[in-house]
């Protein structure tokens, strides 16, 4: 947050210039022009509404936004400004937003200068590797081809190594990969997703693929408000809405789902909620001699949410 | 002699930026971009050796830039060309076609009598590289 607040530049502003604009001064750069020119806080801004919790990742987008800033500011000052390498690894517990803020993210660098192209290509494993001597190569560099001047995404990255198998092809694919990566490094921005353990075996492999990755950002889990949080905006996008029952019910479902095995974050809470709408569904169809409006339709009541098996258990 | 063909013949030879931006129009229009190289420089030579498959589904031209890169270094002294296939109905066919490499030396075309019936003389020509199996040429 702080590394970017447009106060610090306004008062470098105040201390160097009295009767001028910093923009007049010869041999300075206004970076807060630069910083608002591009729209950049329009970008970051919108992030932080759209993404809940997620403070580590946000952070680091906010850094490299800085540092893109300065790069743009150095050039024009005409000092040495080397493009910054911008391979992450994005690793956390299921259902964290790792794929969501992999879909963002090129919107972000894209719109910071930094990607000629605002797309991404999501790839696992079956994309990548070949099923025979000779195919992988091809198959990875086509992929590499298609996501050139944008983002690559793999997800689920840790199937590329596969310990129990020694001629297993997905070497050959990381080998490629990391190559591109090296090479290529202003034209491709590769993301490396999955679950931590398994992403921490994969490094351990491949020390070189850890180390051609600048920026490594752990996904947290997230809390009980920030979950009910999400649940809001999903029930908002889906054109729903928890009246105020429905509200507590829903805290109290999620603290006691997150109690139980295989928690998965956002993604139970999506589940959830389409259980829950089935659930208003058939109340509602057992009613249907009585006129529906539109709020009916919309709402959903703590009964729905109430009836799940999450609180029996 | 230096040999021209396609587009941009008139003109000395394209950078790689000039070649990259080329491409993406390519690219950008939704054309097909393919890279093709030869050691046989005859003007009527039309069987191109493929550098791999055309690239499908390509949205810039970095990707193609790192194929030429590649077919360069595999046939440093070859003719290499870009071509750009647009699929659209109606034209279904080559759209662009560039040279983007050459031999350092191109030895140029000898030209070839054959005397046939009577006094009559048939006149064609032939590549002095091409007398040379094709490992061999541009040496």
């Amino acid at each position: 947050m702080t590394a970017l607040a447009p106060a610090d530049t306004k008062t470098t502003t105040e201390l160097t210039t009295t009767a001028t604009t910093i923009r007049d001064v010869p041999g300075t750069v206004d970076l807060d022009a630069l910083y608002t020119g591009a729209g950049i806080e329009a970008i970051l801004s919108g992030m932080d509404r759209e993404l809940i919790g997620l403070v580590p990742v946000k952070t680091r987008i906010r850094d490299i936004a800085a540092l893109l800033v300065v790069e743009r500011a150095r050039r024009t000052l005409g000092l040495q400004a080397d493009p910054p390498s911008l391979h992450m690894s994005f690793t956390g517990n299921p259902g964290t937003g790792k794929t969501t803020v992999a879909r963002r993210i090129a919107g972000i660098l894209h719109g910071l200068g930094y990607i000629r192209r605002n797309h991404v290509v999501s790839v696992t494993r079956d994309d990548l590797v070949g099923q025979y001597i000779g195919h992988t190569a091809p198959k990875t560099k086509d992929v590499l081809k298609k996501a050139m001047g944008g983002v690559l995404f793999i997800d689920e990255a840790y199937y590329l190594y596969r310990p129990e198998n020694e001629r297993d092809y997905g070497q050959e694919a990381l080998e490629i990969l990391m190559q591109v990566m090296e090479e290529n490094r202003d034209d491709l921005v590769v993301i490396l997703a999955g679950y931590r353990d398994r992403m921490d075996t994969l490094y351990k492999s491949n020390p070189g693929l850890s180390s051609r990755i600048a920026h490594h950002i752990e996904f947290p889990d997230y809390s009980p408000d920030e979950l009910l949080h999400i649940a809001e905006k999903m029930v908002e996008t889906m054109q729903y809405r928890l009246d105020e029952d429905a509200r507590s019910a829903m805290r109290e479902y999620i603290e006691h789902r997150m109690r139980q095995p295989r928690f998965s974050n956002a993604r139970s809470i999506r589940n959830a909620l389409d259980r829950v709408r089935l659930r208003q569904a058939s109340r509602l169809f057992a009613a249907r001699g009585d006129a529906v409006d539109a709020i009916t339709l919309q709402t959903l009541r703590a009964e729905d949410i109430r009836a799940s098996r999450v609180f029996t258990q | 002699m230096r040999i021209t063909q396609g587009q941009f013949s008139f003109l000395p030879d394209l950078t790689d930026e000039e070649i990259t931006m080329q491409v993406q129009y390519a690219l950008d229009q939704g054309w097909i971009v393919a890279i093709e190289h030869t050691t046989d420089p005859h003007p009527r030579n039309a069987y191109w050796d493929m550098w791999g498959q055309p690239m499908f589904d390509l949205a810039d031209a970095a990707g193609v830039m790192m194929e030429l890169g590649d077919c360069r270094q595999a046939n440093p002294n070859s003719y290499i060309k870009i071509l750009a296939f647009d699929s659209n109905k109606g034209f279904e066919s080559i759209r662009m076609s560039f040279l983007v490499n050459r031999p350092a030396e191109e030895p140029g075309f000898e030209l070839v009598r054959a005397e046939a019936a009577g006094r009559q003389l048939n006149y064609t020509i032939r590549s002095y590289a091409t007398a040379q199996p094709a490992e061999t040429r541009y040496r």
